[in-house]
C-alpha cells in the first residue's frame, strides 16, 4: 500500500474526529511520501485524545498542505521522497498501526544509514512549516515555576548552574509559605486567564493542590496505575520471546482501561498520563524522572501558559527488578533527587523556550524551604546576583509582570 | 535563550565540541596541539617488540557528554582522566560514530572496524571479522591471548563474528562477570543484586541473568578464584563495572592476554532519567579507568609494553535537540550523540598531545592491527596515522 492508493474506507477504524480530519484532507495525504505520511497519521489517529494546542497544530499543518499545488508538495517533500524503504514496510498496515510502522521504519533507517538524511528532512520540514504558520499571540507571558529539593535540609553544592547566565540568582529570599504563595499565584493566573489545559500543576509526590482550574498531575496519585502497569510489565517479561522491543510494542497498545484509569473522566488527560508511563523512560520508577518528563510533555503537547512543577524525593537506586516490583520500602535519595531536579528545572526552562512567545516568557526556580532562587525574564538582569529579601509571592509577581 | 546551535550544521557542532575539548585540555593539562608533532613517531617497531606488545581497550557504553566531562563544569567528575591520564596520552578530540547508536551494535562496530547493522537487542555475532580474529589468526595466538570482559546484554557473542569464511574458532574468549556472579551465588543473589543491574538502554526490561557450569569453570580454571573468594570480593564492590574491572585485573594477572577488551556500562543508568546517578557513574568510570591504568603499570607482563585505549562508544543527546531529552538518551543522531573522544596512552604513544582532526570509532581496528602486526582486511576504518 502506497499513499496514492488511499481511500476513505480504510480509515473506518479511526476514532470519529480523527476520521473526519483524514477524510477532509485525503487528497493531500495521497500526495505525501510513505517515509513521511505514517508519522503524520501517528498524530492524527489520536486526534480525539489530543490537547487543543495539538489539534490546532494538526489542523494548521493540514490546511497549509492542502493549500499547496502538487508541484509545491513535491518540492516540500523532496528530501523525504529520497528515503528508500523496503517492500515489507510498504506492505505493513501503516494506516491502522502507524506507531509500529514508525518503530520499524526507525530501525530500518538506522541500519541503512539513512537516519541522518531523515533527521535533516524532518528538521527542514518543521522549520518551513513554522515559517509559513506564524504562532498565535499569547494573552500573557508564559510562566514556568520549578520547586526543587523537597526534604533537603542543607546542600553545599552550587545550584542552578546551567541557568545562572540567563537570569538573576537570589540568595536571600524569604522562604516562608513559599509553596502556598506560588500556588496562589498560579491559581490567580488560571482565574484571570482561563484556558483549557492552560495552567498546570505537576507534583513528583502527592498532589498538594486541589485547585479545579488547574490541570493537576502527581506521581503519588498515579500509584495504583503504576502498580497495575508494573504488574503487567512483570508478567510480560516472563513470557517466552519477550524482549525490549516487544515490550515497548505491548506498552504502546495499552489503553487507560487496561490499567484501571477509566474512572477519572477526562479521556484526554488519561491518555496523556498513560503515555507518560508507557513511553517515558524511568518515569515508572523515579519520581524525579516522572516530574521532568511530565513537564516536558505538558509543555510540548499542551503549550500551557503556566506550569508549576514540584519535584519530590525519589527512591534509592536499586536493582531494576526490585524497583519495578516495589518489593521493599527504602529511604528516599534526597541529595540525588535535588541534583536530578536541578537538571530537571534546566530542562523545564529549555522546553519552555521551545514554545511560541519564548522571547517574553519567564521562569522561576526555588530551592524549597530555603532562601535560594533564580528568576529569568525581562525583569531580571542576566548573569547577576541579588541580595533582595523578597518573598516568593513578590518574586513570582515580578516574574509574571 | 541561546538558540545559536540551531543555525549551525551538525558538522559545525561536532567541530565546536571537539574544539572545546581541545581548549579545555590544553588549559588544564598543558598538552600540545598534535599537528606540530607529527614527524617523530616514538613507536618501537620490529618483530621482537611486536611479539611483546599488548593492548587494552576500554569502551564505555553510554557515552558521557562534554558538559559532564571535559568542559569546565564537568571537570570535577573526571579528575583521573583529566589530571592523570590525559597528560600522558595522545588525545583525539573528535571521534565520530556514523553507525547505529545502540551499545552492543556500536561496540561490535568498534571491534570489527565496520559499522555493523545487527539488532542491538539480540545476542547475535557481528557480521564482519572482529579484531580478535584478525589478531589470533594472523599472529597465531592461542585463545587465552585475547579476552573480552563485558556486560551481559548480548555481548556474549562479541568475541567472534559469524564470518565463517574468515577464520572460525579464532575469536576472543568472553567473560561475563554478572553470569559468573549468578553462578557463584547459585542464582540466590541476596546481597549481590546491585551488581546484576542490566539493560539500562531499556530500563523496564530487566531480564533474568543466569550463570552455570561454564562460568564456574572460568572462575576456577581461568581466574583461579574459589567461589567463596569471588563472592567475598563481590560483596565489597558497588557496581557492575567495578566487578568487571576486578575480573579484568584478575585476568591480567592470571592469563596476561595481549589483547584485552573491557566494556563498561554503568554510565548508561542515564536512561532512567536520574541525572545524579549518571554523574555518579561518570565519576566511577573515571576512577575505574585509572585503576586499569595503574594495574598496567604494576603488572610485570604489562608494564612498559602496553598501550591503553579509552573511548566511549558514542555520545549522548544534546540538551538543545528537541527530538531528545538531553543526557537521558542517544536517540536523535545529533552531533553530540555521534561525537566523542579517545585517548591512547602507554607504549608507543606520544604523551600530552591533542589531535583535532576527525577520526572514526571504526578506525581503531586497523590502527591496532598496524601497531600489533596483524592485518584487518575487511575493516572499513582508516589508519590513525598519529598513533603510528
Amino acid at each position: 500500500m502506497l499513499p496514492h492508493d488511499l481511500h476513505a474506507e480504510q480509515f473506518a477504524d479511526y476514532p470519529p474526529e480523527a476520521r473526519k480530519v483524514v477524510i477532509a484532507h485525503l487528497n493531500t495525504l495521497k500526495e505525501l511520501p510513505i517515509s513521511f505520511l505514517p508519522g503524520m497519521l501517528k498524530e492524527v489517529i489520536d486526534y480525539d485524545f489530543k490537547f487543543p494546542a495539538e489539534r490546532s497544530a494538526i489542523d494548521k499543518d493540514l490546511i497549509y498542505l492542502s493549500s499547496l499545488s502538487q508541484t509545491q508538495i513535491k518540492d516540500l517533500f523532496q528530501a523525504f521522497a529520497l528515503i528508500t524503504l523496503p517492500p515489507t514496510l510498504e506492505q505493513f498496515d501503516w494506516i491502522n498501526l502507524p506507531s509500529q510502522f514508525i518503530e520499524q521504519q526507525s530501525a530500518y533507517l538506522w541500519s541503512t544509514h539513512q537516519m541522518d538524511a531523515f533527521r535533516k528532512a524532518a528538521t527542514e520540514y518543521g522549520d518551513r512549516l513554522r515559517a509559513e504558520s506564524p504562532a498565535d499571540t499569547l494573552p500573557a507571558r508564559r510562566l514556568g515555576i520549578a520547586i526543587i529539593g523537597q526534604g533537603v535540609s542543607s546542600y553545599d553544592g552550587a545550584l542552578f548552574q546551567n541557568l545562572r547566565q540567563h537570569g538573576t540568582y537570589f540568595a536571600d529570599i524569604k522562604p516562608d509559605n513559599g509553596l502556598q504563595l506560588l500556588l496562589a499565584a498560579v491559581a490567580e493566573r488560571a482565574k484571570s486567564l482561563p484556558k483549557q489545559y492552560g495552567h498546570w500543576y505537576i507534583d513528583g509526590g502527592r498532589n498538594a493542590c486541589q485547585i479545579p482550574t488547574l490541570t493537576c498531575v502527581s506521581y503519588g496519585a498515579l500509584a495504583p496505575v503504576r502498580a497495575a502497569l508494573l504488574k503487567k510489565i512483570q508478567t510480560q517479561i516472563q513470557r517466552p520471546g519477550m524482549g525490549p522491543e516487544e515490550l515497548r510494542t505491548y506498552l504502546a497498545r495499552l489503553t487507560p482501561t487496561d490499567v484501571g484509569m477509566d474512572k477519572a473522566g477526562d479521556p484526554v488527560l488519561d491518555r496523556f498520563l498513560l503515555k507518560l508511563l508507557t513511553e517515558g523512560s524511568g518515569t515508572q520508577i523515579f519520581s524525579t524522572t516522572f516530574a521532568q518528563w511530565a513537564t516536558r510533555e505538558a509543555l510540548r503537547r499542551a503549550h500551557p501558559l503556566t506550569l508549576l512543577v514540584r519535584f519530590a524525593p525519589r527512591q534509592q537506586h536499586r536493582p531494576m527488578n526490585e524497583m519495578l516490583s516495589n518489593s521493599q520500602d527504602n529511604e528516599p535519595d534526597l541529595r540525588g533527587s535535588l541534583i536530578d531536579a536541578d537538571m530537571g528545572a534546566y530542562y523545564h526552562w529549555i522546553n519552555q523556550q521551545r514554545l511560541p512567545g519564548f522571547e517574553r516568557s519567564s521562569f522561576l526556580v526555588w530551592f524549597e524551604g530555603h532562601s535560594q532562587a533564580l528568576a529569568i525574564g525581562s525583569s531580571f538582569p542576566r548573569g547577576s546576583d541579588s541580595s533582595s529579601g523578597l518573598d516568593l509571592g513578590e518574586l513570582v509577581s515580578l516574574a509574571a509582570s | 535563550m541561546d538558540r545559536s546551535s540551531n543555525v549551525y550544521t551538525s558538522r559545525d557542532v561536532a567541530f565546536r565540541l571537539s574544539r572545546s575539548r581541545r581548549e579545555f585540555l590544553r588549559e588544564v593539562s598543558s598538552i600540545a596541539l598534535g599537528s606540530a608533532l607529527m614527524s617523530a613517531s616514538p613507536l618501537v617497531r620490529g618483530e621482537a617488540a611486536q611479539k611483546k606488545r599488548k593492548a587494552i581497550v576500554i569502551t564505555f557504553g553510554g557515552g558521557a557528554r562534554d558538559q559532564e566531562t571535559f568542559m569546565p563544569a564537568g571537570q570535577q567528575n573526571i579528575p583521573n582522566l583529566l589530571h592523570d591520564l590525559a597528560p600522558q596520552s595522545s588525545f583525539f578530540t573528535h571521534v565520530a560514530n556514523q553507525g547505529i547508536l545502540g551499545h552492543y551494535v556500536a561496540t561490535a562496530s568498534i571491534a570489527t572496524g565496520v559499522y555493523e547493522t545487527l539488532n542491538n537487542f539480540s545476542a547475535v555475532a557481528p557480521e564482519h571479522p572482529t579484531v580478535f580474529e584478525y589478531f589470533r589468526k594472523d599472529l597465531r595466538r592461542p585463545s587465552s591471548d585475547t579476552w573480552v570482559v563485558a556486560p551481559s546484554n548480548g555481548f556474549n557473542r562479541i568475541g567472534e563474528s559469524e564470518c565463517k569464511s574468515y577464520g572460525q574458532g579464532h575469536g576472543a574468549r568472553v567473560i561475563l562477570p554478572k553470569q559468573i556472579l549468578s553462578a557463584a551465588t547459585s542464582g540466590k543473589v541476596t546481597g549481590y543484586d546491585h551488581l546484576l543491574r542490566d539493560n539500562y538502554e531499556t530500563p523496564l526490561y530487566a531480564p533474568h541473568i543466569e550463570g552455570g557450569e561454564g562460568e564456574l569453570r572460568q572462575l576456577d580454571a581461568v581466574l583461579k578464584l574459589s567461589v567463596d573468594e569471588f563472592r567475598s570480593h563481590a560483596r565489597s564492590v558497588s557496581s557492575p563495572d567495578e566487578l568487571s574491572v576486578y575480573i579484568a585485573k584478575r585476568l591480567m594477572k592470571q592469563e596476561s592476554p595481549s589483547l584485552l577488551w573491557i566494556t563498561m556500562h554503568d554510565i548508561d543508568v542515564a536512561h532512567t532519567g536520574a541525572y545524579s546517578l549518571y554523574i555518579d557513574a561518570i565519576q566511577r568510570t573515571d576512577r575505574l579507568c585509572a585503576e586499569i591504568w595503574n594495574a598496567i603499570q604494576t603488572e610485570p607482563e604489562y608494564a612498559g609494553n602496553t598501550t591503553l585505549f579509552v573511548l566511549p562508544d558514542f555520545g549522548r543527546d544534546s540538551d538543545y535537540d528537541a527530538g531528545g531529552n538531553g543526557f537521558q538518551h542517544h536517540r536523535t543522531g545529533d552531533a553530540a550523540s555521534r561525537t566523542t573522544w579517545m585517548m591512547a596512552l602507554g607504549a608507543g604513544v606520544r604523551q600530552g598531545v591533542v589531535f583535532d582532526n576527525q577520526i572514526q570509532s571504526i578506525d581503531l581496528v586497523p590502527t591496532l592491527g598496524a601497531m600489533m602486526g596483524f592485518s584487518s582486511a575487511q575493516s572499513q576504518g582508516k589508519l590513525i596515522r598519529e598513533l603510528l
